[in-house]
């Protein structure tokens, strides 16, 4: 291949080129603007150590005070977490969990007692917790079809990121999906053990627990959303479920797909342990804590199988305050990261006054 | 293009007029193609070059992986879009390409060339020329192909052309056909010539032609004499015919022009590199990963199937660690975006922009701009080791003025005071109607002496206008042109023509002259002509009176020593003053004449003839024969011109060797010449330790000229070091590794005579603090370890026919090694094909950055075999410019492109590189430790849009802004320190180990991006009790730290801070914003529900409070240890160029207007006290006629070329003011510096050798002090310090300990400028600004104008400080 760059328009140099005396004789100087002349006003920062340090101090102050509110809200917070997995022998759920099979028609309950050494304030909210269970898988969190949880029934095709979830019997699933399909199934009830003997059932709020956007926006009933049973005709219940899609719930603003457990479920975790809120406890009056200090009894209906995989079950109370759920960790952070922070600061003074050049010191004192 | 190729020619026959005959050996026809596609080619070759891009491969690669549902992670659309958009704009940009390229050969394929065919002329193509075909030239048209030249219009078949295109060689050549062909005056004839021509096959050899024809059962040798080649000119010529040999792509221009290769920058390379590396680090990583998935599935995600079943194909866990590799792939893939390249042009671009409105670079005499025109070697500009310079049109201007002369011991033509009001030019045309108006001079006392009619003056003129071999031309009455055959004598002529004795015409026999407005006629007698050994020629004249003269000029070492023993006197006085021509690089010559008397001539005459009639030796006899006349001539005085430099030439040499840049000249011109020109351009200078000249002829020779030069130079370095010099390598270690400021600061604790006021104090030489180190025992290492080592100023001059052998395989790195030790290289005589190959050797041998600059065709090949290729668009044409990378028209723009654009190129991209890394490194390593979470699945951390968009949108401006706006240090401040060039050179800002530190911090980045948020929100909840740990809210999480930690780090990167800065800055970080709240809107779901999973996160996420106390942490454990580690670094080890930026600082502060005027005045006092230092002893130059040829003395008295066209070629008058001249002047031997190696130990303090100009030699330490020097103490009262003395690096330990062990101990490693500069600093810059610019001043000056305060403290050392001054002279 000759690549030769030889061009014909070389021979015509002596030619071509204008002379001063052209006809077009326009000055191509370029413009002087600060653009293109690259004068352009800038700022130009430099890490002197009349702004490094001062910074560095300023992180730490303001991270240390942080980090202590941050500590103690979170300190100030009740939990209590429960686990009914059954993995133990001697655990009240160890025979439930033994003896699963997805069909069983009959359920399993068991029941879990314990005690809460504190009062707990203010709305109490009950979570349930899983544990080695893949939510954030790829293939796992794909398996949906947003269309048809809005909705959009529509041609009775559910998408086939669904797969293997899409059909069953040749009817299309609804709702479709392997997270769908998984839907956690236990049902949780709580019971305080009143000191006279007595089992008194705690309410639990079952909405309010999703997603605003969720709620309203993502999930939709198709049609009208009245009759559920007619608009679900001609798909079939997820392979799992024990009931069809339109009979989770009596309420019809909590039926269907926009039933709130159902949301919370499909709700993909970011990791493999995770937990979900369950119900709320809301607080009756302001005198009387939400939850007595005392004895409790947890009330499973035993449906959800995890030791397959060796997951694992809770059962979480806990309350809240302006920055969420119990985290110790923010607080210690903030801290850890202020007190380092401040102490760098420190460091790299010495230093800087020590070995740093004096011109910068200078500069600094001036 | 795809030519059948054949068996390589042995031979080539071509028979005249025989088209069916030479067809038989399919020679290649005069079509040129060098376009690469046409319309149906075009896309499919296109797309097959684009793809064999790797990264384009590799992102079509990964886009069909992507369609794969088991292994795509990533839609389908992050990577075909960024793709297409890529291909599109490389097609459309090689498709312009390819269309101007078919243009410009369908207009030369389509030029009109008149062909000879069946007897009569026809208008052909000249695509359909064929080897064989007799065409006919008209005078100053383009040679078709490579002709043989059979008859011209003129007589002996003699014509000429211009080669400018060819060899860059301006003056006009001389072809001569075949004698039996000569005399085929017309077509008729011609059509029945049917000779036949055997010669070589086509190649690239301009000057070599071998051929035979055979022609009536006769056989003629061809030469290239007989030759036009393909690129010439036709000129003075009316017409000619010739045969065509070459046509086309065998034409020797088209052979030499070489093959456009693709020029790749390092950083290219590196990166290429680089991303190859990171390829398998994707790989290593994909395995890991694979791995854990395999773990997992078998451990984990078998049991877990049923609620997650395997996708149907899958059937084991291995095969899905298999599918999950390749996921991994797709989705660590951005670790290496498509976007790096698209940027990285687009950087580019922005940068050849800044180049094409550079105004400082516009040169407005020629209304041309520079021009970048590739857009893609921007930031090699900043990485340059070697310049590679043609000297003819690049260094000089190729104008000869008569600029000096001295006739009886009188000087002519300086200019007095430098300083004083602008000389006026002389105005001849009052005097003398015939002077040409562009011819300039400034002193009328030569004027008067003409006009007063010394006898003197009167001889030295006459001598001008009679010897000489110029031809000249009168189109009417008064118009005189000139056609000289070397510039030289054209301004030679000019100037006797301006004084009053005007050459008219000649013939043959006579010179008609008009001798202060009388016309007389000598007649010509003889011409002993010039040549290289005899350096000199003569004519013998009879005036009109019968008065027989010899008249002779040359080389003054060869005439003077022919002069009659009574010129002593005046010997001695014009020998200083051609010592003083020559130390001002002016070509000198010296003239003599000789009366003879009748008898003398018809001796000599007779001794002639004989010995100009003998058949053996005939060359050696006339040579005695001139010698023997040539003798007891009278000295009527010498001659000085000028050939004149390019403004700035040498202020950019200096300037270039101070950024440790080695300038190698490379010319076609003679050995003289290019000599003169390195002296007058102070690359070369009388202090130089030695200069070589390899001049051998055979590989022998010159492999033992190359051998005794390093040996010479080995010995010399080793005297060196073995005395004094040891110490001043350590000296030199000590000065160049105390780091930064302090090192000046210890440094300026002295003083000597700077500033306005401090003219006395004597610079003393303190002990040094530490003692010199012991010599050490030279290292027994092989020569091309201890040439590396060589100290001591070396120059080397070869000739073109030696650097054919030292080119040659088994000698390059003994010539390499040589070449490099020396510190400044000209190669003279060296053919275009030469020039590549030099080129080459030192992209080979050193693996350093080199640029080639030149303005002929000549040039072409070395500028497109060097990294850089820069083209002056001068006067020669433009194919150098077309064939360069950039291109100018002042060779001084140089300096700009380099030390100014290079560099800021080349550090924006190298801050482009290391935060892009940086970038792409935290964003993707998240997933991989995201990985460990969700069994290896390769599920992404973020929404697939952020992916799509996080380096298109996100965080693409602010890094683009700053790889395109960011500076350092203003541009004004890079030429001052030019030291500053220095990181580029050695890669210091791009290396693999400032990318390893990128990646690290990247993926440290991307460690905390993931486990703070992991930590934080696993348990966390929102304030409504809803848990925050579930996927969308921990991606909206994590992708908004990861924007706002890399936001801050480019704030952090970002140097300098424009409007745009600013705006893309937080316009990145506002639409990212903006474009996250719209994804995640209800409306954008309404629509397409499948495709917006992320509904109503954004909201409902950045509305919680821990999740931005998170981001904060997170951007605060990011950003905090890079904070302190840059601070350290900057506080403790700051680079150059941050001190200068921080001094910009102080200043911009403190700004006081005193400081600037101490300053200015500083400077005006330097340039006063600068006195003439060209007296020393100058090695002489002689410049005799040098683009001088033998044989036209012979052409003349033969009459051949006594026909001259009405062309006007040479009009060799300056036409420029010379007020530049004086500055020239002025500035002139200031340039002895050395390149300063950044170790320091690699260039030992030279200058001490060197010694005659002690302070100038140490102007390399001047820079690299200036590292140190420029900050000003504030804090320090001013001028208390005085006393302290000045330190020299020239203390001789002994001598140190000597009278100054009183003085206080200084610390020495200041060089006396840099000494002077913070002297200066503390005298006036008590308050510090102004103390700032002095500093600076001072440092100017040290670059431009050190030459009076080299006076000056020269002086001192001799007065106060005899040790020193001893030493001076005893190195002397």
């Amino acid at each position: 291949m000759m690549a030769s760059s030889y061009s014909a328009k070389d021979e015509d140099g002596h030619i071509t080129v204008t002379g001063p005396g052209g006809a077009a004789l326009r000055s191509k100087k370029p413009e002087n603007t600060a653009f293109k002349q690259q004068r352009l006003p800038a700022w130009q920062p430099i890490l002197t150590a009349g702004t490094v340090l001062p910074a560095f101090f300023i992180i730490g102050l303001i991270f240390i005070p942080i980090g202590i509110g941050l500590f103690v809200t979170s300190n100030n917070i009740r939990e209590f977490e429960i686990d009914y997995t059954g993995v133990d022998e001697s655990s009240p759920c160890f025979n439930c969990s033994q003896n699963f099979s997805w069909n069983s028609t009959q359920p399993c309950t068991c029941s879990i007692p314990f005690s809460l050494e504190q009062s707990y304030e203010n709305n109490v909210f009950m979570y349930y917790g899983l544990s080695n269970f893949y939510q954030n898988h790829r293939r796992y969190v794909k398996s949906r079809d947003d269309s048809q949880l809005n909705g959009h029934l529509g041609s009775l095709k559910p998408s086939k990121e669904c797969e293997p979830y899409a059909k069953h019997e040749n009817k299309p699933i609804a709702p479709c999906g392997a997270i769908a399909n998984s839907m956690f199934n236990d049902t949780l009830e709580l019971f305080y053990n009143d000191p006279n003997g007595t089992k008194i059932l705690i309410p639990l709020r079952a909405t309010g627990i999703a997603w605003w956007t969720d709620k309203h926006v993502k999930f939709g009933n198709p049609g009208d959303g009245l009759n559920l049973t007619a608009e679900f005709q001609g798909t079939t219940k997820p392979v799992n479920w024990r009931k069809p899609v339109y009979e989770l719930d009596s309420d019809p603003l909590n039926n269907g797909f926009i039933n709130e457990d159902f949301i919370v479920w499909m709700r993909t975790a970011a990791l493999p342990t995770f937990r979900k809120l369950y119900r709320i406890i809301s607080r009756k009056d302001n005198m009387v804590p939400t939850l007595l200090r005392g004895n409790y009894t947890l009330e499973v209906v035993y449906n959800y199988p995890v030791r397959s995989f060796e997951g694992r079950k809770r059962m979480i109370l806990s309350t809240i305050s302006w920055m969420g759920g119990k985290n110790p960790f923010l607080g210690i952070a903030y801290i850890t990261v202020g007190s380092v922070c401040f102490f760098l600061g420190v460091v790299l003074l010495l230093i800087h006054h020590k070995y740093g050049n004096r011109n910068n010191s200078a500069d600094i004192s001036n | 293009m795809f030519r059948k190729r054949f068996p390589p020619e042995e031979e080539r026959r071509v028979r005249a007029n025989d088209r069916e005959y030479n067809e038989k050996f399919q020679y290649a026809s005069n079509c040129i193609m060098t376009s690469k596609y046409n319309v149906i080619t075009f896309l499919p070759v296109n797309l097959f070059e684009q793809f064999q891009e790797v990264a384009n491969t590799y992102f079509l690669f990964l886009l069909i992986l992507q369609l794969i549902p088991q292994i795509s992670s990533l839609s389908w659309f992050t990577t075909i879009v960024p793709l297409a958009l890529v291909l599109i704009i490389t097609a459309v940009k090689d498709a312009t390409d390819d269309y101007f390229r078919h243009k410009s050969d369908n207009q030369v394929n389509n030029r009109q060339s008149q062909v000879l065919i069946r007897g009569s002329l026809q208008h052909e193509k000249w695509m359909n020329v064929r080897v064989g075909d007799i065409i006919k030239l008209e005078n100053n048209q383009f040679v078709a192909a490579d002709l043989l030249l059979l008859s011209s219009t003129e007589p002996h078949g003699l014509c000429y052309i211009e080669t400018a295109e060819l060899d860059g060689e301006t003056n006009m050549k001389v072809r001569q056909s075949v004698s039996v062909t000569s005399e085929l005056g017309d077509p008729n004839n011609l059509f029945s010539f049917d000779g036949e021509v055997v010669c070589e096959p086509p190649n690239n050899k301009l000057d070599r032609f071998c051929g035979t024809l055979y022609w009536r059962d006769k056989k003629y040798t061809l030469t290239n004499q007989n030759m036009l080649l393909r690129g010439c000119v036709l000129r003075n010529t009316e017409a000619c015919y010739g045969l065509v040999i070459f046509a086309g792509p065998d034409t020797k221009l088209m052979q030499n022009s070489g093959r456009t290769k693709f020029k790749r920058t390092s950083i290219d390379r590196l990166m290429n590199t680089l991303v190859l590396w990171i390829f398998g680090f994707l790989v290593c990583m994909g395995v890991i990963l694979a791995v854990g998935d395999a773990v997992w599935e078998r451990e984990v995600g078998s049991l877990f199937q049923s609620y997650l079943p395997w996708d149907p194909p899958v059937n084991n866990f291995l095969f899905n660690a298999f599918l999950s590799f390749w996921s991994y792939v797709i989705i660590l893939n951005t670790v290496v975006p498509i976007s790096l390249y698209v940027s990285v042009e687009v950087i580019r671009l922005g940068h050849s922009y800044f180049i094409n409105w550079d105004q400082q670079m516009f040169c407005s005499q020629c209304n041309t701009a520079a021009e970048a025109r590739t857009t893609t070697l921007n930031e090699e500009l900043g990485q340059v080791e070697y310049i590679f310079s043609d000297k003819t049109g690049t260094l000089t201007q190729n104008i000869m003025s008569f600029n000096k002369c001295s006739i009886n011991g009188q000087t002519y033509g300086e200019v007095t005071d430098p300083l004083g009001p602008q000389a006026k030019r002389l105005d001849f045309t009052p005097f003398n109607p015939l002077a040409d108006l562009d011819f300039c001079f400034y002193d009328d006392t030569l004027l008067e002496s003409v006009k007063v009619g010394d006898s003197h003056t009167h001889k030295f003129f006459r001598l001008l206008s009679l010897c000489h071999t110029v031809m000249s031309e009168e189109k009417s009455e008064g118009e005189l042109v000139y056609k000289a055959q070397s510039p030289d004598e054209g301004a030679l002529v000019t100037a006797a023509r301006n004084f009053g004795f005007v050459f008219r015409s000649r013939t043959p026999g006579t010179i008609t002259t008009t001798e202060m407005g009388r016309p007389v006629t000598y007649t010509l007698l003889a011409i002993l002509d010039f040549n290289n050994i005899r350096k000199r020629m003569s004519v013998i004249v009879r005036s009109p009176e019968g008065r027989i003269r010899l008249y002779c000029k040359g080389a003054d070492t060869v005439l003077l020593e022919r002069l009659h023993p009574c010129n002593q006197e005046l010997m001695n006085i014009t020998s200083d003053h051609l010592n003083e021509y020559a130390a001002d690089g002016l070509r000198t010559l010296a003239l003599a004449y000789r009366d003879l008397s009748e008898d003398e001539w018809e001796a000599w005459s007779e001794s002639h003839r004989c010995a100009d009639k003998a058949s053996d030796c005939r060359e050696d006899r006339v040579a005695a024969a001139y010698e023997q006349i040539e003798q007891d001539m009278m000295l009527l005085g010498a001659t000085a011109i000028e050939d004149k430099l390019q403004e700035g030439v040498p202020e950019t040499i200096a300037v270039l060797s101070l950024a440790n840049i080695k300038i190698w000249v490379l010319t076609g011109d003679k050995q003289e010449t290019a000599v003169n020109i390195g002296y007058s351009c102070k690359m070369l200078t009388d202090d130089m330790t030695e200069v070589f000249i390899i001049n051998g002829h055979t590989v022998q020779s010159v492999r033992q000229e190359l051998r005794r030069a390093r040996e010479r130079m080995i010995e010399l370095s080793r005297t060196r070091d073995g005395g004094k010099e040891s110490g001043m390598e350590g000296w030199g270690e000590a000065y160049f590794s105390g780091n930064g400021l302090r090192g000046g600061q210890e440094g300026d604790g002295t003083e000597s005579g700077g500033g306005g006021g401090g003219g006395g104090k004597p610079p003393q030489c303190p002990p040094p603090p530490p003692p010199p180190p012991p010599p050490p025992p030279p290292p027994p290492s092989p020569p091309s370890n201890l040439m590396d080592n060589v100290s001591g100023e070396f120059a080397l001059i070869v000739n073109g026919h030696s650097l054919a052998h030292a080119l040659e395989a088994d000698m390059e790195t003994e010539f390499v090694s040589t070449a490099c030790a020396c510190k400044a290289v000209i190669c003279c005589r060296v053919t275009p094909l030469q020039k590549a190959q030099v080129v080459e050797l030192i992209k080979t041998h050193k693996k350093a950055v080199t640029l080639a600059i030149g303005d002929g065709a000549n040039d072409v090949s070395m500028i497109k075999s060097a990294h850089i290729g820069v083209g002056i668009s001068g006067q020669e044409g433009i194919q150098a410019v077309l064939s360069s990378d950039y291109s100018f028209s002042q060779f001084r723009f140089l300096q700009r492109l380099l030390l100014v654009h290079g560099r800021w190129s080349y550090l924006r991209m190298c801050r482009f590189l290391c935060y892009f890394f940086y970038k792409n490194f935290a964003f993707t390593m998240v997933h991989f430790w995201f990985g460990f979470f969700c069994g290896f699945s390769a599920q992404t951390v973020y929404d697939q849009y952020f992916i799509t968009l996080y380096n298109i949108v996100y965080t693409s401006l602010p890094v683009l802004a700053m790889g395109i706006f960011d500076q350092d240090v203003p541009d004004h401040r890079s030429l001052e320190y030019p030291k500053l060039y220095e990181p580029g050179q050695l890669n210091l800002l791009f290396n693999k180990k400032e990318f390893f530190i990128c990646i690290t911090q990247g993926i440290y980045t991307s460690v905390v991006l993931f486990f703070v948020p992991y930590a934080v929100l696993s348990d966390a909840t929102q304030s409504n009790g809803v848990p925050l740990a579930d996927y969308q809210t921990f991606a909206v999480t994590t992708a908004t730290a990861l924007v706002i930690v890399v936001s801050v780090q480019i704030a952090l990167d970002t140097g300098f801070w424009t409007v745009i800065n600013h705006v893309f800055v937080w316009g990145s970080v506002g639409c990212y914003f903006s474009i996250m709240l719209a994804l995640h809107s209800q409306s954008l779901f309404r629509i397409f529900p499948n495709q917006f999973h992320f509904v109503g996160s954004a909201q409902s996420t950045l509305l919680q409070p821990v999740v931005w106390l998170t981001i904060a942490l997170a951007t605060a454990i990011c950003i905090v240890p890079v904070l302190a580690f840059r601070f350290l670094k900057l506080d403790l080890k700051p680079q150059l160029s941050d001190t200068v930026r921080y001094t910009q600082l102080v200043r911009q502060k403190k700004r006081k207007p005193a400081g600037r005027s101490v300053g200015s005045a500083w400077r005006g006092v330097g340039m006063v006290a600068e006195g003439r230092l060209g007296a020393r002893g100058g090695s002489r130059r002689s410049g005799y006629a040098f683009a001088h040829q033998e044989g036209f003395g012979e052409l003349i008295t033969s009459g051949k070329n006594m026909r001259l066209s009405s062309q006007a070629l040479a009009n060799f008058a300056s036409r420029h003011s010379s007020s530049w001249i004086d500055t020239l002047r002025r500035k002139k031997h200031n340039h002895t510096h050395t390149p300063p190696s950044a170790s320091g130990e690699c260039s030992p303090a030279p200058s001490c050798v060197s010694g005659s100009l002690p302070p100038l030699s140490n102007s390399s330490s001047v820079l690299g002090g200036s590292q140190e020097t420029p900050i000003e103490e504030e804090t320090v009262p001013a001028c208390d310090v005085q006393p302290v003395p000045a330190v020299s690096t020239k203390t001789h330990p002994a001598a140190a300990a000597g009278p100054e062990s009183a003085a206080p101990p200084g610390p020495a490693q200041a060089s006396s400028s840099s000494v002077l500069g913070s002297s200066a600093v503390r005298c006036h810059g008590g308050d510090s600004p102004g103390g700032w610019t002095l500093s600076l001043g001072s440092v100017q000056e040290a670059l431009f104008g050190w030459k009076g305060f080299a006076g000056r403290s020269g002086a001192s050392n001799s007065q106060g400080l005899p040790p020193v001054a001893k030493e001076t002279s005893h190195i002397e």
